[in-house]
């Protein structure tokens, strides 16, 4: 019996998000008392690293195929893996890919799924996971009643935490199924953390008056190491790009810190940002409905208090 | 007039096969608590509190699944189907789907238990008949399990892309752009499929006057649910703690906010 984690990798790297997932699951299955196992499909350069986080075995399918997505391919493979090394749980991250697999594996594994479970299963009574429902405005408790089990673990849910060595990565002997999809394009904003990873993000909205006026939001995050967002306003009126647009209807992100620069802070842009850890909301009206929901505010003109927030956060940078 | 009718179909018949695929479309739709509703609960945090709550078509659903569905069958011809598993109060919604354009409605006559209830009741519906397409929103804006798409998919035996926020047809061919961490994703697969639906796929439509008319007399077939034992159960939910109110910083300050960033928050 063990806890089984798919990590996913990317361009042959295995994802921060993977790291992430590591750590939850050996917590798992410390609080069990059973093994902790980790697999990777395609190309995995750093695998051997998921031993650092908690696994202590690793395994990968190396075939090819598996350089390229395709649902049913990476479900059948997964399900597979995890009949071979024994799973009882598994633990995957609720990312895009995971998203397109944690339902099909229900199907195949037999087995009821926590979909963006953000915290540890209590086990004292049952196999209770607790996730953010209502886009943040509420969590729900979700028991699973089925032997086998899926956790699907939101970003930034959990610190990856560094508890052990690197592993030796063992072959699987899994080959890969003939995919029905093909990936045809596969298109990356290279440079930057992707926004629904990142632990810090600077966010700006029409409050900005300009796309012109962005060099300072840019800087800003430039200066923390943040990945940069923005209000549904500003991406509709093409000022900045889509996949920038966190919201009801964008991304929904929960990063460390939240830094909404001239965001109002509509009920559906919060939808996007609630869960965030810490939120800071620099805005001149101190009606703004989004101090509400704010940590820290300042009530000030942006264009006075970015400035010289860029300066404060160079002068602790160089204090550290 | 006979001849004239023959004429006709022979003339016109295998152009307008030739030009127009007749596309069969299933979107799936839920019913959520609006954006804007507040949430809370009753029976000790088991239920969700409906009184007063105003309820709508899930986003999603709505804006991104049906309207592309729709500008799919009114390009290249074909119908939209749309359906919810819920009790009759979801008439309301399901007539504002047939108001924006869809052609049909299928209504399976239960209270859903959640992604897996959901997922089986659609997939048992839709083995009886032969979908070109399935399209759904991305999640709904109440459990955001975002799990119906792939479990629905699974027990089709269908692909599935999950995300799209373009997606074209040409003949039995689809090419869908799906959202990634950090980009795009082109994708390219043979009809049928399953397609779950973001942001970029479609704009929202307001139903016009002709539309909510003709949809009182549109089809809305009531169909018996399966029998689901559901593998998952909500044993309660919980609010968030009140959040301490707003730590405000003097605007001359930002030397102050960084060091509560760093000291107290511990973020940087």
């Amino acid at each position: 019996m063990s806890v089984i984690i798919f990590a996913e990798s990317v361009e042959g790297q295995v994802k921060k998000s993977a790291f992430e997932a590591v750590t939850y699951g050996r917590k798992v299955a410390d609080a069990l008392g059973v093994a902790c196992k980790a697999i990777t499909l395609g190309k995995a350069e750093n695998a051997s690293e998921l031993g650092v986080y908690g696994a202590q075995e690793v395994y990968n399918a190396g075939d090819a195929a598996f350089d390229q997505f395709d649902s049913q391919v990476f479900a059948t493979a997964i399900a597979d893996a995890f009949n071979q090394l024994g799973g009882k749980i598994l633990v995957l991250s609720h990312s895009s890919m995971g998203k397109s697999l944690a339902g099909r594996l229900s199907v195949r594994l037999n087995a009821g799924c926590a979909s963006g479970a953000s915290e540890l299963p209590d086990i004292s009574n049952g196999f209770i996971v607790g996730k953010s429902v209502y886009s943040g405005k509420a969590s729900a408790f979700y028991n699973i009643n089925t032997e086998n089990k899926i956790v699907s673990l939101m970003g930034n849910a959990i610190k990856p935490e560094k508890t052990g060595s690197p592993v030796e990565v063992k072959p699987l002997a899994i080959v890969a199924g003939v995919p029905r999809i093909k990936v045809v394009e596969r298109k990356t904003i290279s440079g930057t953390v992707p926004l629904p990873e990142a632990a810090l993000v600077v966010s700006a909205g029409r409050g900005m008056k300009d796309p012109s006026n962005w060099g300072m939001i840019e800087e800003l995050a430039g200066e923390l190491g943040a990945s940069t967002a923005c209000s549904r306003p500003v991406s509709d009126t093409g000022w900045r790009p889509h996949h920038e647009h966190v919201g009801q209807t964008g991304l929904a992100i929960r990063p460390n810190l939240y830094i909404a620069i001239g965001i109002s802070g509509a009920i559906q842009h919060l939808a996007g940002v609630n869960n965030s850890r810490v939120i800071v909301v620099i805005n001149k009206d101190p009606e703004a409905p989004f101090f509400k929901a704010a940590d820290y505010g300042i009530v000030g003109d942006l264009f006075e208090v970015v400035p010289r927030l860029i300066e404060s956060v160079r002068k602790f940078k160089a204090g550290h | 007039m006979i001849c004239k009718i023959e004429f006709c179909f022979q003339i016109y018949l295998p152009l307008n096969l030739k030009f127009i695929e007749s596309m069969k479309v299933l979107v799936c739709i839920s019913k959520t608590p609006d954006t804007t509703a507040k949430i809370s609960f009753k029976n000790d945090g088991k239920d969700f509190q409906s009184d007063g709550v105003q309820y709508i078509m899930n986003p999603y659903d709505e804006w991104f699944a049906l309207v592309r569905g729709l500008e799919l069958t009114e390009a290249q011809g074909g119908t939209v189907t749309v359906l919810n598993v819920g009790p009759a109060d979801n008439d309301t919604i399901i007539r504002k789907a047939l108001a924006i354009g869809a052609n049909g409605a299928v209504r399976i006559n239960k209270e859903p238990e959640g992604a897996w209830d959901v997922a089986h009741q659609i997939a048992a519906f839709a083995r009886t008949q032969a979908y070109d397409l399935i399209l759904l929103g991305k999640e709904t804006i109440d459990y955001n399990d975002s799990e119906v798409g792939a479990t629905l998919a699974e027990l089709l035996d269908l692909p599935f892309i999950s995300y799209a926020n373009k997606l074209d047809v040409n003949g039995a061919e689809a090419v869908v752009n799906r959202e990634i961490e950090g980009g795009t994703e082109i994708m390219q697969g043979q009809l049928p499929l399953v397609i779950s639906c973001a942001q970029g796929m479609a704009e929202q439509r307001i139903p016009n006057m002709k539309g909510i008319m003709t949809a009182k007399s549109k089809p809305l077939n009531v169909i018996d649910p399966v029998a689901v034992d559901s593998p998952v159960t909500i044993v309660r939910h919980e609010l968030p703690p009140a959040k301490k109110s707003v730590t405000l910083i003097a605007p001359e300050d930002t030397d102050e906010l960084v060091r509560l960033l760093h000291e107290e928050a511990k973020v940087i």
